[in-house]
């Protein structure tokens, strides 16, 4: 398929964002432009056509950019100046999210795509193998460039939300799960025989659930339709009591009072309300949204319509992160379902007025869009950079109007507490930490995946239901929460102690942990949107102090300067990225110390620049590499 | 927050900065009404006028939780708040002005966290004073010699940007841009021209141009407009009209940064209308 040169003008109306993946769909006629090397070069005309067609598909600046980005690999200037005067935006509005998000490129990227995760539980870096080498070695490819022929490209990309998969990657947006040496080379082999992604083995591109421990919110008797049965029954007003009532707090990680925001957004004054689902579950080491979205869709979507019917919106969202692009054809089907059933759409279940639908809308790779209100910036169209707070998104949101942002998990305990109230709910779990969570479990352990617990589980219990043996550390809560050693592991995971959006990492003895927060370090220098000072200068330098120290060149002096920099960074940053983008560094300064300062230079300073390294580009020039041509 | 609106009461529509009680009408910010009684808070991507942008963080201050935090009743000599537990930090030009509203700003730890966010502007980009056309004109390095900052501190990044030389009388140098987003404001809020937005992100966010090149010479952008005028730094300069104004009789040689009403005198100046 991926070589066939079909006219495009012919297929250009056949597509629509409902269906599979198109290059996953065997027999279908799509063609990429750009895709066979004697079909390089695009013409004007080519551009416009497909310009066109994607601002028919959807009016959405991301859907439109990313269908561009698939069709011609690239997003050149001519490009975003089309689409700009399409949708009547600046062209520096199209140019701007052009550049923000990952998953965009301005120049030409390979008919194969491969960004290998770099996340430490799913991430190249395997069990001393670095498998990301080992591909472009085999494809001769340099990371971040195209090879000349145009066949392939490859880079790396932050959590890819497969950690209970092992080393994971990404072909063209779709996961390849379950990487080892063997399977790099069949990859590679595929790549050179330039064969079609649809005739790869499917069994490569599968995802599991691995539900290792299921509670109320994972067991499976949900039935579509009760939360809002009961909901009707019940009256918006006192469903919402019972949502105040049962202590719900945010599962996204920041533990708001679900009752609470829902209120707010209610009294909240506004020509519409609006309900998002945030999907964008960015943190790594988090993967439990992405099993919620695939086995239970129908939970979350009917708390979202619960949500609409107590704050009375009509339109809802789900952000789903671009990573989880491959769920958009199940969730479409989810949504299309709902509504043949009548739980969307108009007058739902027979109630005049009870208007809702969920529309779906994918991002493009940027952590910091799991930040509510950078959310809400990217729906409409923008880069995601957080807004300034007050108003506060329930009461101006979305196009400046009330909306509740929840997270995925938020949204399906919802609609369980509809059905079953309030005090069922809170049966299990803690006083200030109602209910149950569910955490993935990923790192140095027998059995990662899915586990949901009631609040106030020790962390003991947890490494050990999950099978972990000789753990050094555990990191709760991802890069940007904590990570702690044994000496902590008595301690429970609920808002009141130790608190997690979901990820839980295990770290084993053999692991070295400088290796971790490095990778830490560099996943928040990259994902930060760079809107405020703090955070977009501090955490590279953070990157830098880490790098000094892990080359053996740090001092004591480094570590007073990260310690200082760190708490800046902390304290006075715009958004939660910023303030909790050094909480891993702060970490092992208190907890692990000796971590750090065994690697310490014996020397009160070492300056930054490195003379040795400096001159590595004038030996590459000269082609020398000898004693003479080194300063030590 | 309403809690500590409670307890003060006492007060309405007042806050107190550094314990100096400070009127404010509703919808001020804390930096509006800290402007308008002439208390200066350094600031760098602020301008009466324009949205409230809280990027720059350079008006970071330290609000109070509890007045009760103060073992003495007289308000005035509360000036040295500590950072601690009981504060919560934030941007004085973003945030609103509360009656009873207790603030920290002009404290040794406050003005050290604004010296290092300042050292932090100058190391990410190329910055170099002694040959730069805004010397004596520019505010990052007034603002500098006011922090008491002698030095970059931190290792320089010095990143790779792109000067445009394309239009007739205006040049935009990336290099000594510090994304403060001034003109980005000012053209599409003053000039309603939108000429200026910022794309990227992290360390490689950079100042573009909204036209079809993505040059200044098919923009709109003209020598008169605000938006060329607002820049703090060197990043936006008028073309042919170079060192008009000596050193020694530039804006921040006659005038301190935390001036009133200096707002007025720094644009002017760049028109070079100022004597």
């Amino acid at each position: 398929m991926l070589i066939q040169q079909e006219n495009l003008f012919e297929n250009l109306n056949k597509f629509s964002f409902s269906h599979l993946p198109r290059y996953l769909q065997k027999g279908n006629t799509y063609t990429r432009l750009a895709m066979s090397p004697t079909n390089r070069t695009v013409t004007s005309e080519q551009v416009n056509a497909v310009v066109v067609d994607a601002c028919s598909q959807s009016n959405h600046l991301l859907h439109i950019l990313h269908e561009l980005q698939h069709r011609l690999l690239h997003i050149s200037d001519e490009a975003a100046c089309k689409v700009a005067a399409h949708l009547g935006l600046p062209v520096s509005q199209v140019e701007s999210a052009v550049e923000f998000y990952s998953f965009f490129y301005k120049s030409l990227r390979g008919r194969y795509n491969i960004l290998l995760s770099n996340c430490t539980s799913c991430g190249y870096q395997a069990g001393g193998e670095n498998l990301k080498q080992m591909l472009e070695q085999r494809l001769g490819v340099v990371s971040g460039k195209t090879r000349s022929d145009g066949l392939v490209s490859t880079g790396e990309t932050s959590c890819i939300g497969m950690c209970d998969h092992g080393p994971s990657l990404l072909v063209n947006g779709t996961p390849i799960t379950r990487l080892d040496a063997t399977r790099i080379m069949q990859i590679a082999n595929m790549i050179e025989s330039a064969k079609a992604l649809a005739d790869w083995p499917a069994e490569w591109f599968h995802v599991d659930d691995n539900i290792r421990i299921s509670n109320s919110l994972l067991n499976n008797d949900f039935v579509a339709g009760d939360g809002m049965c009961a909901l009707l029954a019940r009256g918006a007003d006192d469903t919402l009591a019972e949502i105040a009532q049962s202590g719900l707090r945010g599962r996204g990680g920041a533990g708001f009072s679900a009752g609470m925001k829902w209120k707010f957004c209610r009294e909240a004054q506004g020509e519409a309300h609006y309900v998002v689902c945030n999907a964008d579950e960015g943190e790594p080491g988090t993967f439990k949204d992405r099993v919620l979205l695939h086995s239970h869709a129908d939970v979350v979507f009917e708390g979202m319509t619960v949500c609409a019917a107590i704050i009375g919106a009509e339109q809802g969202y789900l952000y789903l992160r671009g990573e989880y692009r491959y769920l958009l054809p199940q969730l479409q089907s989810v949504l299309a379902r709902r509504r043949d059933l009548g739980l969307l759409g108009s007058d739902i279940l027979g109630d005049p007025g009870f208007n809702f639908n969920i529309g779906i809308i994918v991002g493009a790779g940027a952590y910091i869009c799991g930040e509510e209100s950078a959310l809400i910036e990217s729906m409409e169209g923008k880069r995601g950079i957080p807004r300034n707070r007050p108003p506060f998104p329930v009461t101006h949101g979305y196009l400046g109007q009330p909306t509740v942002v929840n997270n995925v998990e938020t949204f399906a305990a919802a609609a369980h507490i509809a059905m079953q109230g309030s005090a069922w709910f809170r049966t299990v779990g803690t006083e200030k930490s109602a209910g149950s969570k569910i955490l993935s479990v990923s790192g140095d352990c027998a059995s990662p995946g899915v586990y949901e617990y009631p609040f106030g589980i020790s962390i003991r219990q947890i490494l050990g239901d999950c099978g972990a043996q000789n753990v050094q550390a555990v990191q709760i809560g991802g890069p940007a929460g904590a990570l702690i050693g044994s000496n902590d592991f008595h301690r429970k995971l609920c808002f009141e102690d130790l608190s997690s959006g979901g990820s839980f990492m295990v770290f084993g003895e053999g692991r070295d942990l400088l290796a971790i927060i490095r990778n830490f370090a560099r996943f928040f220098a990259h994902e930060s949107c760079g809107f405020c000072t703090p955070c977009r200068v501090g955490t590279t330098l953070l990157r830098k102090g880490l790098d000094k120290i892990a080359a053996g060149r740090g001092t004591q002096y480094d570590l007073d300067e990260m310690k200082r920099m760190g708490a800046l960074i902390k304290r006075r940053s715009h958004c939660g990225l910023g303030q909790t983008a050094s909480n891993h560094i702060l970490d092992v300064m208190n907890r692990f110390p000796h971590i750090l300062e065994q690697r310490l230079a014996q020397s009160d300073f070492e300056p930054y620049l490195d003379l040795d390294a400096a001159l590595e580009e004038a030996r590459q020039i000269t082609h020398r590499d000898d004693a003479a041509a080194h300063l030590e | 927050m309403s809690a500590d609106i409670k307890q003060n009461t006492a007060t309405p529509n007042t806050i107190f900065v550094d314990g100096q009680e400070i009127p404010f009408m509703a919808g001020q910010t804390i930096m509006d009404a800290a402007f308008a009684a002439g208390v200066y808070i350094p600031h760098l991507c602020h301008c009466p006028g324009l949205t409230p942008h809280g990027s720059c963080k350079l008006c970071t201050a330290d609000i109070h939780n509890r007045i009760a935090a103060s073992s003495t009743s007289d308000r005035r000599t509360q000036t040295k708040f500590t950072v601690d537990a009981d504060s919560r930090s934030v941007s004085a030009c973003t945030t609103p002005a509360a009656a009873g509203q207790q603030i920290s700003s002009n404290t040794p730890a406050l003005n050290e966290v604004r010296k290092t966010i300042t050292q932090m502007l100058f190391i990410e980009g190329n910055h170099l004073c002694p040959s730069c056309e805004k010397t004596g004109n520019c505010t990052l390095q007034a603002v500098a010699y006011h922090l008491g900052m002698l030095d970059g501190h931190f290792p320089q990044f010095f990143p790779h940007r792109e000067v445009d030389a394309s239009h007739p009388t205006v040049m935009l140098d990336r290099d000594r841009c510090i994304l403060c987003e001034l003109c980005v404001r000012a053209s599409r809020e003053v000039d309603g021209k939108n000429v200026f937005a910022i794309a990227g992100r992290g360390t490689t966010a950079h100042l573009i141009v909204n036209s079809p090149s993505g040059t200044l010479a098919d923009s709109g952008l003209a020598t008169g407009d605000m938006a060329v005028q607002i820049c703090p730094v060197g990043a936006i300069l008028i073309k042919e009209h170079g060192y008009e104004v000596p050193i020694g009789r530039r804006t921040f040689d006659l005038h301190q940064v935390g001036e009133a009403g200096l707002e007025k005198v720094v644009l002017a100046k760049t028109r070079h209308t100022d004597e």
